[in-house]
């Protein structure tokens, strides 16, 4: 049996960035840092879309993560990047069981539209609460890993880099495997049609349920690496527009492998930096045109584009 | 490769006379190659035509001038002590997120060696750490949270205009030196920090300087809501006497247009805390009588002096119209930084280093078209400045603004290490300045 | 005076400008099953047409009555060149696709337009304020009301009846009615789908274009008006069961009620009135309020 490719390139991606993060110019060390935690919401994403539902609303788990990471400074001072993952993780998993229990009941345009309205609603609360700087947000330090002190080290930026691209690496392999295993194999025949996967005996909606707050977590994780690596949280993460960009991003990458959403992400990431840089009066319109472009010629996502070489060699 | 002992000495004589060369052409270079400045502000999206653009506008044409020597002493060597200026420009728009990647783009990416930028107040708090973090001098121009610098110090940030405390206490201030009689007041703010804050600001120094006063209704329209009418009725209904406002660009004009046919300026008279920048879009649908602020003694409130004169002629052969508030933030920006720059470098002559500008720039007094600005607080990174209010008064058409009164800044901001709600509750005793 | 009386015109004040910028959007889902985000821009381009237009008819000193018209007649452009671009140029490319493609692909389309309006219009907001006094203003109890707000919601019943009668009563709206039910067998019966979707298409293009161009009397015309707006159709459409006219306007009304009750009674739940209100739906009646049965696929 041929040993498995995804597997090889993941354990690739990450020995190179690891090795060459100190190389790295710091500005494209940060652009490569929010690339994955973006990938990271967009790999939730993707889990969500083979089984054949889109939120709208993941900005919900994105924002909580980073929330739930972010107050534990100002609640009970602790600013431990281990510490404030699990909470995000802990966090956005019991939200989402609860949503979940509703939510999947619901298909197409209104379980995006359902969830969309939870996360305004999260929106609305934070706005609503100056004690967290309503639309301001605030700053977010995290200042020791495991205990030990980076804050204002020299490693710092490179310790919060390769803590990301560490979980980011487990959550792309743990990924890779759940989609090849029974449970995971069930999200596309979901997807395809749900009364011939109840005929067989599996549960539509406990599926649905288990990867809802699978890409929750993810989410969650996603918005509280971006917290500790951006330093800034505010409402703005659960607003509509990011969860619409979370989508974006997932379908401009395609679904088709686990390295797929780092890639799209890591490309968008990238096309809306220079964009930023070289048009500022109109990098919506080069966004714009990019996507449409993606979605004609390559229907896939980018992803076909590697699937189509491979095939081609 | 074929390793001889000529070979490394003939290299060592070209290096040596390229470096001589290199040597007398730098002295010659260092004046030609600009000191870059990034310039952060709203291209798109509600606050650009109020606030980005004319700070843009601002900034263009005070480089041009900067870099010509055209400005007013003591401002008018060329470019930053003789070296010239070199505008790089960033959208501000898509949340604080991207403000902090495009920062770091900004700094790493495009060395740029100045960051002067910034008019969302969530914006400041998100870049200041990475200011900080990348070694950069930059100046916040236009946001108002006092949380900046009362929350955190910085090296390399500074604000070279005044907290937004003090919009609220003037404001109060020159309402109730005109109308002693205040009994009721509501407000309509929008439902995000800086209206949140305008309000929370404005009720604490009415319950301080006029306890009796009742509040009658606040309203919070979301940011861009654009619809007014339930708003309208509620608010017409409490009767009040003075009605508060924070709305600034579009939903201002909006809230102003939807609420003139319906008579709520007949019961009320209105307080706009930033309502400067629109004034002359606003003929015929602004009140006689409003108070009107302009974050500090900006635009129409800006004294005759060589540096006002001089910002509102450049501006105008630009904008066709005369400046407004962030035109002014943006020059003290400018200005200030140049006179830092210039001090550091002083005796020395070279290039100062970035250590030595701040420096300089800690505490320093400045002149501006505003007037003059003090680095004051912040331990010598957050500017003040006084303040002004006046009321409308539409002469020809045109909305002019009368009975103009100047707030020292004693009266009206907190002094160093006291937050700016606690100094309104307890009284708003002058500081030791 | 009653507060309730003024809840209730407020409300159905704000319920008509919601229904006439949903009625587009709902229409073209009705019949396409296409979310169209790109509604937003259609919105924000009426709006910026019509102040363009009838604000130089009223600088060249014409009677300012004639600047309803140019209202509508810039309205009425925008739609008739906006949609047969979109739909023709991009749309017709794309039919078959998944559903959420075809929301990404408006999206893409709300993106190039935004930055076609910043391009064509700049930054400035326009404001045309004159139409909005101009007809006078009439008294309930101790309120004043400008005559404007009649109008929009005399527009809104106007729209929404012709709509119900084209569909419902013309040879052509059955034949609409049939591409709704099932594109593939309506093809079969010889209807022309592919001309009833231009058709759908500009219709609700010129839709969405109205609607700005009513609205630009109210407001002020600036960059953003789209996105504000997007979603807030988007709310009433999904509330009232997609594809659904009469649903829409029910569902304008209820939100119009509950956000003028909110505004009224507790100003700080303004924020969540619509989004608390589309939950309380969508788990209450998982597909809106007027769900059109849908036959299951094995």
């Amino acid at each position: 049996m041929k040993r498995d490719f995804t597997i090889r390139t993941l354990v690739g991606v990450l020995i190179a960035l690891l090795l060459a993060g100190p190389l790295l110019p710091r500005w494209a060390m940060f652009l490569i840092t929010v690339s994955l935690c973006y990938g990271t919401v967009v790999l939730g994403m993707m889990l969500l879309m083979r089984t054949g539902v889109v939120s709208f609303g993941h900005g919900l788990y994105y924002c909580l993560g980073a929330y739930a990471s972010g107050t534990l400074d100002v609640l009970f001072g602790v600013s431990d990047i281990a510490v404030m993952l699990l909470a995000a993780v802990a966090v956005t998993g019991v939200v989402s069981a609860l949503l979940g229990l509703l939510l999947r009941k619901y298909r197409d345009i209104f379980f995006a539209m359902l969830s969309l309205a939870f996360s305004m609603i999260l929106y609305g609360l934070l706005l609503k609460t100056s004690a967290l700087g309503s639309s301001d947000g605030f700053n977010v330090a995290a200042k020791t890993l495991f205990g030990i002190r980076i804050a204002g080290t020299e490693f710092e930026r490179y310790l919060i880099f390769a803590v990301t691209v560490l979980i980011a690496f487990v959550a792309a392999v743990c990924m890779h495997k759940y989609l090849a295993s029974h449970m995971g194999r069930l999200a596309g025949a979901i997807r395809d049609n749900e009364l011939r996967v109840e005929y067989m005996g599996a549960s539509v909606r406990n599926t649905i349920h288990v990867n809802y707050v699978m890409s929750a977590v993810l989410a969650g994780l996603g918005g509280a690496l971006a917290a500790v690596s951006v330093g800034h949280i505010d409402p703005e993460m659960s607003y509509w527009t990011t969860s619409g960009e979370f989508v974006f991003v997932a379908i401009l990458a395609g679904t088709g492998n686990v390295l797929a959403p780092f890639l799209g992400a890591f490309i968008f990431e990238t096309i809306r930096s220079f964009a930023y840089e070289y048009s500022p009066n109109t990098w919506q319109m080069a966004l714009g045109t990019t996507m449409l472009l993606v979605i004609m010629f390559l229907p896939g996502g980018l992803w076909s584009l590697f699937t189509r070489m491979r095939r081609a060699t | 490769m074929d390793w001889n002992f000529s070979r490394p000495l003939k290299t060592a004589a070209a290096v040596l006379a390229g470096a001589t060369l290199a040597i007398t052409c730098a002295t010659a270079h260092a004046q030609d190659k600009p000191i870059r400045i990034g310039l952060v502000t709203f291209l798109s999206g509600p606050a650009a035509g109020p606030f980005g653009v004319p700070a843009k506008m601002a900034a263009d044409a005070i480089v041009d001038s900067l870099n010509a020597g055209k400005a007013p002493a003591p401002y008018n060597i060329k470019g930053f002590g003789g070296t010239p200026l070199e505008l790089t420009i960033v959208d501000e728009a898509g949340g604080a997120t991207k403000q902090v990647t495009e920062l770091r783009n900004l700094i790493e990416r495009q060395n740029v060696d100045f960051v002067i930028g910034y008019i969302s107040s969530g914006d400041c708090l998100a870049v200041a750490p990475v200011a900080e973090e990348l070694k950069t001098l930059t100046i916040l121009f236009d946001c108002g949270t006092p949380r900046v610098f009362e929350e955190a110090s910085y090296k390399y940030v500074f604000r070279t205009r005044s907290h937004a405390t003090m919009d609220a206490v003037a404001g109060a201030m020159y309402l109730l030196e005109n109308r002693p009689a205040v009994k009721s007041y509501a407000g309509i703010n929008q439902n995000y920090a800086w209206g949140q804050d305008s309000w929370a600001d404005f009720t604490a120094v009415m319950a301080t300087l006029k306890p009796e006063a009742t509040i009658t209704s606040s309203q919070m329209p979301k940011f861009g809501a654009g619809q007014y009418g339930p708003e309208i009725s509620a608010l017409l209904q409490t009767n009040s006497d003075v009605i508060h406002s924070s709305l600034w660009g579009g939903d201002l004009e909006a809230f102003m247009l939807q609420a003139t046919p319906r008579g709520l300026f007949n019961r009320s008279q209105l307080v706009l805390v930033a309502g400067e920048p629109y004034l002359h879009r606003l003929a015929g649908n602004m009140p006689d009588g409003t108070v009107v602020g302009a974050r500090g003694p900006n635009g129409v409130y800006a004294q005759k002096s060589a540096l006002n004169d001089w910002l509102r002629q450049i501006y105008k052969e630009r904008a066709e119209i005369y400046p407004n508030y962030p035109a002014y933030s943006v020059a003290m920006a400018f200005l200030g930084l140049k006179a830092a720059y210039e001090k550091a470098r002083g005796a020395g002559g070279g290039a100062p280093a970035t250590d030595d500008v701040i420096k300089a720039f800690e505490f320093l007094n400045f002149d501006s078209p505003a007037g003059k600005v003090m680095m004051k607080l912040g331990k010598g990174h957050q500017a003040v400045t006084g303040t002004a209010y006046g009321t409308t008064r539409t002469v020809n058409g045109q909305v002019t603004v009368g009975d103009i009164k100047y707030y020292a800044l004693e009266r009206v901001q907190p002094p160093e290490g006291v937050k700016s709600l606690d100094w309104i509750k307890s009284g708003m005793k002058p500081g030791n300045w | 005076m009653n507060q309730l009386l003024a809840v209730l015109i407020d409300g159905l004040i704000y319920s008509s400008w919601l229904f006439i910028i949903a009625v587009g959007l709902t229409l073209i889902y009705g019949v396409m099953k296409i979310l169209n985000i790109a509604h937003g821009s259609l919105y924000a381009l009426g709006a910026y047409s019509a102040a363009s237009l009838a604000g130089y008819w009223i600088n060249q000193g014409h009677a300012p009555m004639g600047s309803y018209a140019m209202m509508l007649v810039a309205a009425i452009l925008v739609g008739l060149i906006a949609g047969p671009v979109i739909e023709r140029g991009l749309l017709r490319f794309m039919y078959g696709k998944d559903e959420i493609v075809l929301v990404l692909v408006t999206y893409a389309v709300f993106l190039i337009l935004e930055d076609f309006i910043k391009l064509t219009w700049g930054v400035d907001p326009y404001f045309l304020y004159q139409p909005y006094s101009l007809l006078g203003s009439f008294d309930v109890g101790n309120l004043t009301y400008p005559v404007y707000n009649l109008v929009l919601f005399g527009m809104a019943v106007l729209i929404g009846v012709t709509l119900v009668w084209v569909l419902t009563k013309t040879r052509r709206g059955k034949m609409l009615v049939a591409v709704i039910h099932d594109r593939e067998m309506a093809a079969a019966m010889g209807i022309n789908v592919s001309l009833v979707y231009f058709v759908t298409f500009t219709a609700g293009a010129m839709l969405g274009a109205v609607g700005g161009a009513l609205t630009a009397p109210m407001i002020s015309v600036q960059p953003g008006i789209g996105a504000e707006t997007i979603v807030l159709a988007f709310a009433v459409v999904v509330i009232g069961g997609l594809g659904s006219l009469p649903g829409a306007a029910l569902a304008a009304v209820l939100v119009g009620l509950v956000r003028s009750a909110a505004v009224h009674y507790r100003p700080e739940l303004d924020l969540f009135a619509i989004y608390f209100v589309m939950a309380v739906v969508l788990i209450m009646r998982p597909k809106g309020l007027f769900s059109v049965q849908e036959a299951r696929k094995i």
